[in-house]
């Protein structure tokens, strides 16, 4: 019996020693050699093949941690100047601007990129920089609406949609981000008259992802989904058949696109250099890379986002939903009003 | 009273207890300590006029509806295989403790793509009937209730096997007594069976409702706002510590009081067994009719909460899926050593926390206990950052130190490697540990100690001749439960996890919320598998500890 219990010390004691042996490379993260160190609230799937080409090209070798976005912050925040990260990419200018709000990036200064990216993609004062672009627009069923009915965002309170809008919960980022941009353009009182209205035309209470709202709109629970294009593009250029059904029946509509109105609802996934990154060189030829033609190519076609490189082509399924419009403002002012979105949302019971 | 064990090394063991445990709640109370942050007063002025309502009452349903449901699936089925034979009987022993090893939000997945309104089940529907959306009524998925039978499914185990082996162990006397009366297999099961295994089922709800309590993957999936999105809320989306962390000492204090509550409706009952272990030589044969019932009481646990949800991510994965991804040799690797570590090292705490109240039931030791299990009712990524303030403090001393030393400026130590992993682990799972542990010790009888002392063995001799044997079982369990639970916890992984390292629950996890769960279902099964094994091993430890070595 005693023997049991020595064997039992044993295993415990190889396993604490085997796992100190596997915690001493994070320790000594600091050799030589070029490397860049990132947190990407992008997921492996859609960050490591083109860091992977990088780091062919350059030879400068990358180390990468994926996350929740404010979760990743919040590490950035709390590890502070010690932080191993340089490089933080992440979705949505909301948390792009959030970032830069908690004093956790700093200003990129590279030529190469202010002259790649068109100005309203970047930071107004240079601290981050946008890396893809996506909308946030109206799908609707065909057959089941007539797209002379539909017109804006604004549009879809009209009570002829009662009981017909898919869209996911108030406590996403990108619906967040679009009221904050329609509190920017018709002010907080008219955004949250909107949001009620929305949520009196729900087909059912929001829940799941854009997939899910597209689904749903192509199998009849709903008549309109409001989703991101790059969730359609994927769909429709998806290998199964059961995805291409969905995008088949559905169509892509662009709102605001009169004279005089803002466009459609953009918003980006963007890159900063972290406050305290200790490769500051190799972070940026990271990012200048990230907005080199080739990158911005592969981003989207694989992932069907648009370039924010001007004269970089989307892919072919992005360009069959038709040319559109954007609303040019200021990304930053999502994040400004990001808060307000919240609770302008909780007030109109859009859960 | 120093006398009052066998063991030299007690004062040591009962000296470390509450330094261990202040170690382990550091996290939690860093968090509670946060409450009197900044003033948090607008943003709780939001919630009170707007959500809280809903979040309070949504939370309380959904702990009623998951304790109801673990005990109706848990308790029959514990029964039937416990002291009833009929045919399948040996299988279902093995089969019904498997929904353990499925992480809820992934049942959740499975679920949503069935039965939602896109889903095979509804689309079938409509086409045999040629029902539009407005011709029929179909029970939500996405919903409160939906929450409920997902979480029920999974975490009913809990119930099932701490009932079962409760069963094994003190109804084999109390049968026969009972048949003795004249009672009927229904009347025994109400009379006697069900009182005296209550400290068991109670631990297994309690065991379950916690883990309710911390969900977040559900719950956010199916856009049910509980206690537990409103902790997201204020933290992510108000960026409001503050009343985050009040947000989490309510749920603490609500936990407290639930532990309390479970204590105290069992202050006077005792509950040790005779020295002789049961044993069923004479099982209760069923009629065909009771079969029918203990089948079908076996048999929808396990098919609603393995074999259907299985079934779908097989076919997921084998037909579905698109992306392969890369080598999931390292993402197994990495879930099997990350998890078999966190068990050692939970073992280890529980074991010394456990000794320490056993040798020297003093009331720092018991209050020490009480905060170092806190954790289990807090959300993953609450413990996360709980776990990375304290890391990156010493941390930062250790920079400052070397920086003072030699001038070099050194990286990160701890944060950001498996240290932070494995003590968030530690914090949120050691309940388990000590729970088991503690269940354990308090079947060996102290007068064993004596009567083995006095027959003049040394204390250790006393550990490895008497404890090592009769704990085994316990130990076992600890280790397995810890073990399954680490390989499905994800949020404090993702959050603390470092450079290039990934497990499975992550790469589930990261193709899941890109909406592609077909890919998702790969990772998901390989969860599945890797953790069916030790469930498996799990249920047979625990009906062997308690019906004797046959």
């Amino acid at each position: 019996m005693r023997t049991k219990l020595i064997r039992f010390i044993a295993f415990t004691a190889t396993l604490a020693l085997l796992s100190s042996v596997l915690v001493a490379p994070s320790v000594l993260s600091a050799e030589d050699g070029e490397t860049v160190n990132i947190y990407s609230a992008r997921k492996e799937a859609l960050i490591l093949p083109i860091l992977e080409r990088f780091q062919e090209e350059t030879g400068i070798e990358f180390h990468l941690v994926t996350g929740k976005a404010d979760a990743l912050l919040k590490r950035l925040q709390l590890e502070g100047e010690a932080t191993p990260a340089d490089v933080f990419i992440t979705v949505d200018a909301g948390r792009l601007h959030r970032a830069k709000e908690a004093g956790v990036l700093q200003t990129i200064g590279s030529e190469t990129i202010d002259a790649a990216v068109p100005a309203h993609l970047r930071d107004a004062d240079g601290y981050w920089v946008a890396l893809s672009k996506r909308a946030r627009t109206i799908m609707y069923a065909n057959g089941r609406v007539d797209p002379a009915a539909l017109s804006t965002y604004e549009g879809l309170t009209d009570p002829m949609w009662e009981g017909r809008i898919c869209i996911r919960s108030s406590g996403n980022i990108y619906n967040q981000s679009l009221v904050a941009s329609m509190i920017e353009a018709n002010g907080a009182e008219q955004a949250e008259a909107w949001a009620k209205g929305m949520v009196a035309n729900f087909a059912r209470p929001p829940a799941g992802g854009d997939t899910d709202q597209l689904r749903a709109a192509a199998a009849g629970e709903c008549d309109i989904a409001v989703a991101n294009t790059y969730y359609f593009g994927r769909l429709a250029a998806s290998a199964k058949e059961e995805d291409q059904a969905v995008a088949a029946v559905l169509t892509a509509f662009w709102p605001n696109q009169s004279e005089g109105e803002r466009g459609v609802h953009v918003n980006v996934s963007g890159v900063g250099i972290t406050a305290h990154a200790q490769n500051r060189d190799t972070a940026i030829r990271l990012i200048e890379f990230l907005v080199s033609p080739e990158a911005q190519a592969w981003y989207a076609e694989v992932n069907h986002e648009y370039p924010v490189v001007p004269g970089v082509p989307a892919s072919e399924t992005l360009e069959s939903f038709g040319a559109f419009a954007e609303d040019t403002l200021n990304l930053t002012a999502l994040g400004a009003n990001n808060r307000q979105a919240v609770e302008l949302m909780d007030r109109a019971g859009w859960r | 009273m120093i006398a009052s064990s066998p063991f030299s090394a007690s004062r040591l063991v009962a000296a470390s207890a509450p330094l261990l445990a202040f170690v382990v709640a550091l996290p939690v109370l860093i968090i509670v300590a946060s409450v009197f942050g900044a003033d948090s007063g607008a943003t709780w002025g939001h919630l009170w006029r707007t959500v809280l309502a809903d979040y309070v009452v949504n939370s309380l349903i959904l702990m009623l509806g998951v304790g109801t449901l673990t005990l109706i699936l848990g308790v029959p089925a514990a029964w039937y295989t416990a002291v009833c034979e009929f045919p399948g009987r040996r299988l279902f022993i093995w089969l019904l403790p498997l929904p353990l090893a499925l992480p809820a939000y992934i049942i959740a997945y499975t679920y949503t793509g069935l039965l939602d309104y896109p889903g095979p089940v509804q689309t079938f529907i409509r086409d045999v009937t040629g029902w539009g959306r407005e011709d029929y009524w179909f029970p939500p998925i996405r919903s409160l209730g939906g929450a409920i039978v997902m979480l029920g499914l999974v975490l009913y185990p809990y119930v099932f096997l701490l009932a079962r082996a409760s069963f094994l162990e003190r109804s084999a006397a109390t049968l026969e007594v009972s048949r003795t009366l004249g009672y009927g297999v229904r009347r025994s099961f109400f009379r006697l069976a069900i009182p005296l295994a209550r400290p068991a089922i109670a631990t297994g709800v309690s065991l379950a409702l916690m883990e309710t309590l911390a969900d977040y993957g559900t719950v956010q999936y199916f856009g049910v706002s509980t206690f537990t999105t409103g902790i997201f809320r204020t933290f992510y989306g108000f960026d409001d510590i503050t009343a985050a962390s009040q947000f989490s000492t309510v749920l603490l204090l609500f936990v407290v009081l639930l532990i309390f509550m479970e204590r105290y409706s069992r202050r006077r009952a005792r509950y040790d067994t005779g020295g002789r272990p049961a044993r069923y030589e004479n099982r209760i044969r069923l009629s065909r009719g009771q079969a029918i019932w203990a089948w079908v009481s076996c048999m929808l646990p396990v098919v609603l909460g393995f074999i259907l949800p299985g079934a779908v991510l097989l076919k997921w994965a084998l037909v579905d899926a698109a992306w392969g991804g890369a080598s999931f040799l390292a993402l197994i690797w990495n879930s099997i050593y990350l998890a078999a570590l966190a068990a050692v090292i939970a073992l280890a705490c529980a074991l010394v926390l456990g000794y320490a109240r056993r040798n020297s039931n003093t009331k720092l030791v018991r209050v020490s206990l009480g905060v170092s299990g806190l954790g289990y009712a807090i959300p993953g990524a609450i413990v996360a950052i709980g776990v990375i303030v304290p890391l990156a403090w010493i941390d930062h001393r250790l920079i400052d130190l070397a920086k003072s030393l030699t001038g070099e400026q050194i990286g990160l130590v701890l944060s950001g490697s498996i240290v932070a992993l494995l003590f968030a682990y530690t914090v949120r799972f050691l309940a388990i540990s000590l729970g088991a542990v503690q269940n354990g010790l308090d079947k060996i009888k102290p007068s064993l100690d004596y009567a083995t002392r006095s027959l003049g063995r040394r204390p250790i001799q006393v550990l490895a001749e008497i404890h090592v044997p009769l704990m085994r079982s316990t130990v076992l369990t600890a280790l397995l439960i810890v073990f399954v639970d680490v390989m499905k916890e994800l949020p404090a992984t993702l959050i603390l996890r470092p450079f290039d390292f990934n497990t499975l629950a992550v790469r589930a996890y990261e193709l899941a919320s890109d909406e592609r769960l077909a890919d998702a279902a790969a990772p998901s099964i390989m969860i599945v598998l890797v953790g069916v094994l030790p469930v498996i091993v799990l249920s047979r430890t625990i009906s062997r500890g308690h019906a004797g070595q046959d």
